[in-house]
């Protein structure tokens, strides 16, 4: 079971309150994570990573045990701890101002 | 008894304003999206419980939301608006080719006849239409195939398709501007355009009058009077008797021709309104005082409307999509400030009053005439 923290303006938008938790199939990686996310929320496809390219959105950030995955290729193994759910995986509206 | 919905997007959420026929009290409720930028919302002239409205934020990019009992609830629609075929260029502000890129949707405009087909407008300028209630878009591409389009300008706000105006007469023709390329028409339903430009003068441009390239900022018809256009164009404004194929200024006295909305009094076709601004660089109303100018002879003479609003140290600005008349009688007149004031008039602009004083910054005003 992963754990995904969201920022508050998407779980406003997908309806949730606290961590979402996710069943992957496979190996653990951003792309395996995001494909599931959008799965359970259709309503997120576009918000994180875009529709058609699938980039990540340029002020979004990942988080994971305390370091920065965003620059992570998206199919990188997440570290063990988010893997096995004992530490989230952090969606993150980057800081900027507005 | 009969009352009015008025729909307002503002830099950091949607708000719903509701009033009864007398449109003296007001309740409020909002803000819906809190924290989003709310580019406009509108409702479907078809099914007035059907709204629409564009949520968008840098952050997390573009998301649609329809609600289907005025705007109490909100349901998240489809949000994936991709540009049909290939992308290919318009000019950057430098001169040189960039690739096409959707940044939002700057504009819903509901059909007239059918709640589930609504039109955007998007930036970077193109059109998409749903016909299934916003969950699906697809683009209409004869626009942005057109054979100018590559050389197509942004203007100071980006590249956007900010103007959609459906004629009731003609249920296959279709107006749209873009700043900074201009008005263009279909007369089959989105398939093909022409550029409606002839008589626009802008001396920002190489060539002043050409085809396209005209930073257009708003156009607005009668419903009664299909053929009459009027638009606020980046300095000027300018009619058209002939559905754009050719245009004529009519700033006449106006203190400056300088501004963003332009509306049309909802029984009378030559009675318009527009909200003069001092300058492109100035983006605020001139000799501090916030005075929305009225012409009832369809252009040239113009009245200022000051009873009510601010007549000193005012420096607020009224965007393209922030002014609405409502359908009662007499005609209700709305507009919505950089400030955050909503004012509104029950008479036709001889008295105004704010609704709110106090919202973030106004983006978009539309109003419903509510049975």
């Amino acid at each position: 079971m992963i754990r995904v923290v969201l920022p508050a303006h998407l779980r406003t938008v997908a309806h949730v309150d606290g961590e979402v938790k996710l069943d992957v199939e496979g190996p653990v990686t951003q792309r395996a994570v995001l494909d599931a996310l959008e799965a359970s929320y259709p309503m997120l496809r576009g918000t994180i990573r875009d529709h058609v390219t699938q980039q990540r959105r340029a002020f979004v950030r990942f988080f994971g045990c305390e370091q920065d995955l965003s620059h992570e290729p998206p199919d990188a193994p997440l570290p063990e701890a988010v893997a096995t759910g004992a530490e989230p995986f952090l969606v993150v509206g980057a800081m900027a101002g507005g | 008894m009969s009352g009015v919905r008025v729909l307002v997007g503002t830099r950091k959420g949607a708000f719903v304003l509701t009033s009864d026929g007398t449109r003296e009290r007001w309740d409020v409720s909002g803000p819906h999206f809190g924290g989003w930028e709310i580019y406009h919302l509108k409702g479907s002239p078809a099914d007035p419980n059907r709204l629409y409205a564009s949520q968008s934020s840098s952050w997390f990019g573009q998301v649609i939301q329809r609600s289907n009992d005025g705007g109490k609830t909100w349901q998240t629609a489809g949000n994936k608006l991709a540009y049909e075929g290939a992308t290919g260029t318009h000019l950057w502000y430098d001169g040189t080719p960039r690739p096409w890129e959707f940044a939002r949707v700057w504009h819903l405009e509901p059909s007239l006849t059918d709640p589930d087909t609504v039109y955007a407008g998007v930036q970077d300028a193109a059109l998409f239409r749903s016909v299934d209630g916003a969950q699906t878009w697809q683009e209409l591409p004869g626009l942005r195939g057109h054979k100018s389009a590559s050389l197509w300008q942004p203007g100071a706000g980006g590249l956007c398709l900010h103007t959609i105006v459906l004629d009731p007469s003609h249920p296959e023709r279709i107006f749209i501007a873009i700043s900074a390329a201009g008005v263009f028409r279909s007369d089959d339903a989105g398939k093909t355009w022409q550029p409606m430009n002839r008589g626009l003068r802008s001396e920002q441009i190489p060539d002043p009058t050409a085809e396209v390239g005209h930073c257009v900022h708003r156009i607005a018809m009668h419903r009664a009077r299909p053929g009459v256009l009027f638009m606020q164009k980046h300095w000027d404004v300018m009619r058209s008797d002939d559905a754009g194929e050719s245009w004529r200024e009519i700033s006449g006295n106006l203190p400056t021709d300088f501004g963003f909305p332009i509306d049309v009094h909802a029984h009378e076709p030559d009675t318009i309104y527009v909200v003069p601004i001092k300058s492109d660089s100035e983006h605020y109303v001139p000799d501090a005082r916030l005075r929305v100018y009225r012409s009832r002879t369809g252009g040239n003479e113009w009245e200022a409307l000051t009873n009510g609003l601010p007549q000193r140290d005012c420096y607020v600005n009224v965007l393209r999509d922030a002014m609405a008349v409502d359908s009662l009688d007499p005609c209700g007149v709305y507009f919505g400030t950089t400030g955050g004031q909503v004012y509104a008039s029950a008479n036709a602009g001889d008295r105004w009053a704010p609704i709110v004083r106090d919202l973030p910054s106004v983006v978009s005003v539309e109003v419903q005439t509510l049975p």
